[in-house]
């Protein structure tokens, strides 16, 4: 049965496995190394070959206190950070059990070969990355980010596809996976999926489903993310009837490169540069008189964003900030930060060397996601009650466990993939050991998930991809940016009610089944359609300033209404709180402080 | 990039040549040029106008995913040479206001610009690009020097784009057997990695007539590949490594 036909659910073929994996990235391939390591039969499902996920573009390093750099650092230190840098609203838990079992982690990945750089003893070099502190921030600036030159994310993700390879994994790749089904009981059992070569369709069933599709950058205009970042696990659990968590929270990176959107690693200011304005000023004294360069990336964006709207930027349209590197020497440029060289030759036409990086505060990361607890178990909430979801698991950019709150910390997001699609192996790994039974799902279960194909094939008119998407990005950037606006943000909202049918009948002019891009890009989009409303209703439904979710008309953190996670829903489309986890199990929990760097 | 935005006198209008074929729909494959119009007062890559393309003509495919030169998705032929779309600024490759683009040569075409890449991932697989350890790993991580980290720079940075091993004529008329040089580099990372405990098995596999000695160093791959990496002395690495272990 191909995509292009008219889809029905009795007809469809079916492909088992024991455990499937959405998502070729670093978290999806840690998982299903786990499963394939246990002998599972176990199938990742990629849209594009794994090594082109977005892990890939990784740069600055893993951070994890593994006690190279220095030998007194502790992890309950990398916890304490990573608690402040969420401004509180991470659970601490999760953030625990990230930072304690990260150094177990990290040398996993050596061990299968990751190239790490290495310290004069043969260790594994460590840099100073923003946010992170000694002695529970009493001791000054800690040097705990992992790296692999500037090409960590590079390594990493190449490491699991190896180490893949040699376990027996399944591959599935260039395969898109269009929506989750669901039995009688809403336990997940498998997914819609197509090869796209092809166009051939199947119902991949499994006792356990992960969503490992990372983040959705693709929202804003302007982002970091490669082009991929489509959300296409949020658009999944929220049509599934499943909520999303701390959505607002959008990291913008303080040095996306002026124009292109490209990332130059925070590991630039870890290895010795720093920003000026259009004066030549270190502005970043000012506003973080500690940190300074290295406070964390939610403030050192805003900073940057001031700078530029009181006309201190640089350039002729005073629209940027300078990133110098210079002083560095071309030594330690081209020894650590290859890399970026390259990107800033060819996308700034600078060789950082010799000039600085024209740099701008820039979308790169979703901090909320689908909420899970520490086993990547997806759970709704019902009644203001947790409730696991049988069947689903989620890891990575796509869930939000939640170790970032409302900041993350630079080097956290590979530890997250690592920790996280590592815990929900072994977790299934785990459970399936002990026996599932499931019910198995009918014909009109499997009917809904091909709901969104069958209505694509089906349309003879309406909007082109390319033009809603552009309304939507444009919409995003300027409503629901850096700084926020109760009344921009409601004008936003508006706008998005307003296409919402346009993007559901999206117009598929080509119908063909082989290789058919734009079919890939009509899905993807209204994947993104998700997260774009998801993100705006709870940006606005949160009254306050928070990590970085900055309001112009609340300007003040409130931890009185709000250290708490936001809930959303798509079906009802509203907004309700979550109790943030203060449950460490071996440390005392961290309490709210004024934050400050 | 949207053309729509940028004031008319900074536009000028180029000519994009695309090789077309999609099976379902072509008896064989067509050039189709299409009209795009481009900013003057800046430079694009050639992934960008290819966006442009697609935004008239929704069907024509190609793939693509970091648009910065890392994950190795949008290798093609660009005016007859194999480079990345996305990282190829169109000032550096277009003549008289035009610009050819074809699929990767020697693989088939699935469809537009999209080649089947299996066989050159085929030939990957065969070097078993992994790490591969007898001893037992200690708690915490292997060491190695820098200077043996450094025997890796230059190979661990491989994106697998395919564009070496489509440009090499040996891989075009044996690219079952031969391995080419994407596979051969990746071969060489892992015997030149300190940690490795299985150069006699890698060395092993490659003493045949083909998997190896079909280079016959003309360099294509050298020439083309997009992260400036050396896949020839790759390979002649590995030669002298065969060749001392015969004297030995």
């Amino acid at each position: 049965m191909l995509v292009n036909e008219v889809i029905n659910a009795k007809d469809l073929p079916v492909m088992e496995f024991d455990g499937i994996i959405v998502g070729g990235g670093g978290a999806g391939m840690r998982a299903s190394l786990q499963l394939a390591e246990s002998g599972l039969n176990t199938a990742v499902i990629s849209k594009v070959f794994p090594t082109r996920s977005h892990t890939v573009s990784a740069q600055g390093g893993i951070t994890c206190a593994i006690q190279s750099d220095d030998p007194d650092d502790d992890w309950r230190w990398h916890m304490f950070d990573t608690v402040k840098g969420s401004d509180y609203i991470g659970d601490q838990e999760a953030i625990e059990y990230m930072c304690s079992e990260g150094p177990k982690a990290v040398f996993e990945l050596e061990h299968m070969g990751l190239p790490f750089s290495r310290t004069e003893e043969g260790r594994i070099y460590q840099r100073p990355f923003g946010g992170q502190s000694k002695d529970y921030g009493k001791g000054g600036q800690a040097t705990r980010t992992c790296a692999a030159a500037d090409r960590t994310g590079h390594s990493l993700l190449h490491t699991l596809f190896q180490a893949n390879l040699k376990a027996g994994t399944n591959f599935l790749n260039e395969w898109f996976a269009v929506d989750l089904v669901l039995n009688a009981d809403k336990a997940v059992v498998g997914v819609i999926a197509f090869k796209i070569e092809t166009g051939e369709i199947y119902y991949i069933k499994s006792k356990a489903t992960v969503l490992a599709t990372g983040g959705a950058g693709r929202i804003y205009s302007s982002t970091t993310n490669a082009l991929i970042n489509s959300g296409d696990g949020i658009g999944m659990a929220l049509r599934a009837g499943m909520p999303v968590q701390d959505i607002e929270m959008w990291q913008f990176h303080p040095t996306g490169i002026h124009g292109a959107g490209t990332l130059v690693t925070e590991g630039c200011r870890g290895e010795g540069g720093y920003l000026l304005n259009k004066d030549g000023e270190r502005f970043m004294e000012r506003y973080a008189p500690n940190a300074k360069d290295l406070a964390s990336r939610d403030v050192v964006s805003r900073s940057m964003a001031l700078e530029i709207l009181e006309g201190r930027g640089c350039g002729p349209n005073a629209d940027h900030i300078f990133l110098r590197l210079d002083h560095l020497g071309p030594e330690v440029v081209h020894k650590r930060l290859p890399g970026i060289t390259e990107l800033s030759k060819t996308f700034a036409g600078v060789d950082p060397a010799v000039q600085p990086i024209p740099v701008v505060p820039t979308c790169h990361y979703m901090m909320g996601g689908i909420p899970t607890n520490i086993n990547g178990q997806v759970i709704s909430v019902e009644h203001g009650e947790d409730k696991i979801v049988d069947g689903l698991y989620a890891a990575g950019e796509v869930a939000c466990v939640s170790v970032h709150g409302g900041n993350r910390l630079g080097g956290n997001s590979l530890l997250d993939l690592v920790v996280f699609g590592r815990a929900a192996g072994l977790y299934i790994e785990e459970s399936m050991k002990q026996g599932i039974e499931v019910k198995d799902a009918s014909n009109d279960d499997i009917e809904k998930a091909l709901e969104r194909l069958n209505r694509l094939n089906a349309s003879t008119e309406g909007d082109q991809v390319s033009v809603l998407k552009e309304k939507m990005q444009q919409n995003m950037q300027n409503n629901f940016g850096v700084f926020r606006r109760g009344d921009l943000m409601e004008k936003g909202i508006e706008e998005l009610a307003k296409t919402r049918e346009e993007v559901n009948d999206i117009f598929l002019q080509d119908k063909s089944a082989t290789f058919n891009t734009a079919r890939i890009e009509a899905l993807e989009m209204q994947n993104l359609f998700e997260v774009a409303e998801a993100t705006a209703i709870t940006a606005n439904e949160r009254k306050e300033s928070r990590g970085a979710h900055a309001r112009d008309d609340f300007t003040e953190r409130d931890d009185e209404n709000w250290l708490k996670h936001s809930i959303y829903y798509a079906d009802t489309k509203e907004v309700s709180k979550r109790d943030v986890n203060y449950r460490p199990k071996t440390v005392q929990a961290f309490q709210p402080m004024v934050r400050s760097y | 990039m949207s053309a729509a935005a940028i004031p008319v006198a900074q536009i000028k209008t180029i000519t994009m040549s695309i090789y077309r074929y999609d099976p379902t729909l072509d008896k064989k494959p067509y050039m189709q040029d299409i009209i795009v119009e481009v900013p003057t007062d800046k430079d694009i890559m050639v992934l960008d106008a290819l966006h442009l393309a697609k935004a008239q003509e929704p069907s024509l495919s190609y793939r693509r995913s970091c648009r910065e030169g890392v994950c190795g998705s949008d290798g093609m032929n660009i005016n007859g040479k194999n480079g990345l779309a996305c990282v190829t600024p169109l000032s550096e490759v277009i003549k008289r206001n035009k610009i050819t683009l074809r699929p990767m040569p020697g693989l088939p075409v699935v469809r537009d610009l999209i080649v089947d890449m299996k066989q050159f991932y085929d030939q990957l697989e065969k070097v078993r690009p992994y790490l591969i350890t007898k001893s037992d790993s200690p708690d915490i991580e292997r060491t190695q020097s820098p200077e043996d980290r450094e025997q890796l720079d230059g190979l661990y940075e491989c994106i697998l784009c395919g564009c070496c091993s489509t440009s090499c004529p040996s891989f075009w008329w044996n690219p079952d057997k031969f391995l080419g040089p994407a596979a051969l580099l990746q071969s060489w990372r892992f015997i030149a990695d300190t940690r490795d405990e299985a150069t006699d098995e890698r060395l092993d596999d490659l003493e045949d007539a083909f998997s190896l000695y079909r280079c016959h160093g003309i360099m294509n791959c050298v020439s083309v590949c997009p992260k400036g990496l050396n896949p020839t002395e790759a390979i002649s690495n590995i030669r002298n490594k065969l060749l001392t272990r015969k004297k030995a």
